[in-house]
């Protein structure tokens, strides 16, 4: 990850870069001046840069939240596949059109067990940023996930999927080769895969570009990530018909993995390193990697034909409505 | 198809129907209103006389709105399906015109408490005194030219026919339904997308159709998907095109994200006819188009191919 003076910092996270810039200074002063003891200055502005972190992060608004999963120097999920696991080999291509660069996957092995790790890929910097196109796949990368899925699913391996994207990419050739029908395909096959399957948002979780990897036995989210059917900006856009009131969509529609806990729409919300995961991408990549570790040993002692029908119900409770004529007490459902 | 007729249907998610006229522009005024609204009371209101006339959006050509209902609302010179809701559908499908309504009671409930410019449970309670519809989606068991199938169908009518809770419920209970009596399923699909106002709820009712549409298949019961005039998001990236055959009425738009959206995002013009459910045959996405007029004897003759 990025040190300082490297580091990339978000508009609520400038308090931490005065503290940095303290350090350096003390360290400037420290070469020029042997006789002073500038150590223990220099200890006690670290130690209030891990205490600015966790004070930052206690109190985020929604927005903030949103903008910390999109935080430039978050890890992405090949940083993760890399850091969890052993004997990556990368899978390209969905035996079509293409290989689609903003979906990646392939086996790793995770402390001795093969998995298949399926993610979009966002770019570390504005030219891979591009070949990544923003973490915004194409039919033909859920397609690839899909094809990789069923590779797993042939070989008894369980899948694992990293989920970051601010959507599926909404553009000329992708509704020409089918985005809908291809994400729909990968929800309703994810729904019946005969392995286990364990989703987690690692950065942002936007709408069926999300879900299209995002269907399994447990979902998991980061605690600085959102996952919800529309992003904050294109909400505004359209329930406000303006592009400035994304702070309060991210508010109206709930979208922190608090929320979605509280809600019962994912299973475990997987704490970040102090401040957020781009402070520290072993940290980050190790709580993942034993929240991910613990689900699968759990989902292991299921058989495949339950598994699949828990996968249903539990998608199938999802929703509330009021139902009119039944009996008192029963008229909700939530 | 042309292209002139360019709708900014998501717009219609918001839940208002005069979305539209307004664009999403501001909205300066050069003229003040003096009182608020419509200030007629309801029992003042002159209807509108039958026999009115009306007139095609794409060719221009004027009928009489008589003459448009039994033409199944399709314009009698260029074959426009206007939009209609599931009342007419239920009607065009059903023989006499009978069926069984399912699952009515079940209506939506703001469990979020979200407010955009209005409270969602507002807006709710708006449409409900103006129409009769309870959500945007009515299922109903009934028989097409003798043969016996499930409909569910949606109105755009209701915030833009969008996916939420109770459409996911109803949709799922109609699968039940068919899974129970052995039969065939059919969903005429009409909507922007999900509803936003529900958020994740919402984004979760694809994977839970989803789940239901797998059960269905297990038991080898026929899923015909119909979509029609505007088609789009979450709908496309779920059930919509998960049909065991997918079929389109003529000239829809259909796809997964809106042509503003796309626009915006690649920054040219789309060509014509994109979207419509003829690119969407040449695509490869449509098993085939079927006319309004046809739809019911094709229907039935497919439900007979598969049966016997």
């Amino acid at each position: 990850m990025p040190q300082y003076p490297n580091r990339q910092f978000l508009d609520f996270e400038q308090p931490i870069r005065e503290l940095y810039e303290q350090i350096e200074e003390n360290k400037r002063l420290a070469e020029k001046n042997s006789k002073v003891d500038y150590k223990s200055i220099i200890q006690q502005l670290e130690d209030a840069i891990i205490e600015k972190r966790k004070e930052i992060t206690e109190r985020l608004t929604p927005w903030q939240r949103v903008q910390l999963s999109r935080h430039p120097d978050r890890p992405y999920t090949l940083k993760y596949i890399d850091k969890m696991s052993t004997n990556f080999v990368e899978l390209h291509g969905d035996r079509n059109v293409k290989d689609d660069k903003a979906m990646v996957g392939g086996f790793a092995s995770l402390d001795g067990q093969t998995v298949m790790f399926i993610g979009q890929q966002k770019g570390i910097n504005t030219k891979a940023r591009q070949m990544r196109n923003f973490g915004m796949a194409n039919p033909e990368g859920y397609r690839k996930a899909l094809r990789l899925m069923k590779l797993a699913e042939k070989f008894g391996k369980p899948v694992v999927t990293l989920i970051d994207t601010p959507g599926a990419y909404p553009g000329l050739e992708a509704e020409e080769r089918g985005q809908g029908e291809a994400i729909a395909k990968n929800i309703y096959e994810m729904v019946r895969l005969k392995v286990p399957i364990i989703c987690c948002i690692i950065g942002e979780g936007a709408s069926g570009g999300a879900l299209g990897i995002g269907v399994g036995d447990k979902i998991l989210m980061m605690e600085n990530t959102w996952y919800t059917v529309i992003s904050p900006e294109s909400c505004s856009s359209i329930l406000w018909r303006s592009w400035d009131k994304k702070e309060v969509a991210a508010e109206q529609l709930r979208l922190t993995a608090k929320d979605m806990k509280g809600f019962g729409l994912i299973d475990e919300i997987v704490p970040e390193p102090i401040g957020g995961a781009h402070w520290d991408y072993s940290e980050a990549a190790s709580i993942l990697k034993s929240h991910i570790l613990r689900s699968l040993e759990e989902l292991k002692q299921i058989p495949a034909e339950q598994r699949m029908n828990y996968r249903i119900d539990k998608f199938s409770k999802m929703g509330f409505w009021n139902e009119e004529p039944e009996a008192v007490g029963q008229t909700e459902k939530a | 198809m042309s292209t002139k007729k360019e709708e900014d249907f998501d717009t219609r998610l918001s839940g208002d129907e005069n979305a539209n006229a307004q664009g999403g522009e501001s909205k300066t005024k050069w003229y003040k209103r003096l009182r608020k609204g419509i200030t007629t009371s309801t029992a003042d209101k002159k209807e509108t006389p039958e026999g009115l006339w009306s007139k095609c959006p794409e060719c221009n050509y004027i009928c009489t709105t008589t003459e448009l209902r039994e033409n199944l609302y399709v314009c009698p010179k260029c074959n426009y399906h206007h939009r209609i809701g599931s009342d007419d559908y239920f009607d065009i499908l059903f023989d006499n015109g009978e069926y069984t309504a399912l699952y009515d009671e079940i209506t939506s409930k703001d469990f979020l408490g979200f407010t955009d410019l209005k409270p969602y449970q507002k807006r709710l309670d708006e449409i409900h005194s103006k129409t009769d519809l309870k959500d945007s989606m009515r299922v109903a068991a009934g028989t097409a030219n003798g043969k016996a199938l499930v409909v569910a169908c949606m109105d755009f009518e209701f915030i833009g026919g969008s996916l939420g809770s109770v459409m996911g419920e109803k949709f799922s209970r109609a699968v039940d339904y068919c899974l129970e009596h052995r039969l065939p399923y059919l969903v005429i699909s009409k909507s922007g997308g999900a509803r936003m106002m529900e958020s994740a709820f919402s984004l979760m009712q694809l994977a839970k159709t989803s789940g239901k549409l797998a059960l269905l298949s297990d038991a080898g019961l026929p899923y015909i998907s119909l979509l029609t005039d505007p088609t789009f998001g979450g709908i496309s990236a779920s059930f919509g095109m998960l049909g065991d055959l997918n079929i389109a009425e003529p000239g829809a738009l259909i796809g997964f994200a809106g042509p503003r959206v796309i626009k915006e995002t690649i920054k040219k013009d789309l060509p014509p006819g994109f979207q419509r459910s003829e690119f969407l045959l040449e695509h490869g996405f449509l098993d085939f188009i079927a006319d309004r007029k046809s739809l019911k004897d094709k229907l039935s003759q497919l439900i007979e191919l598969l049966q016997h």
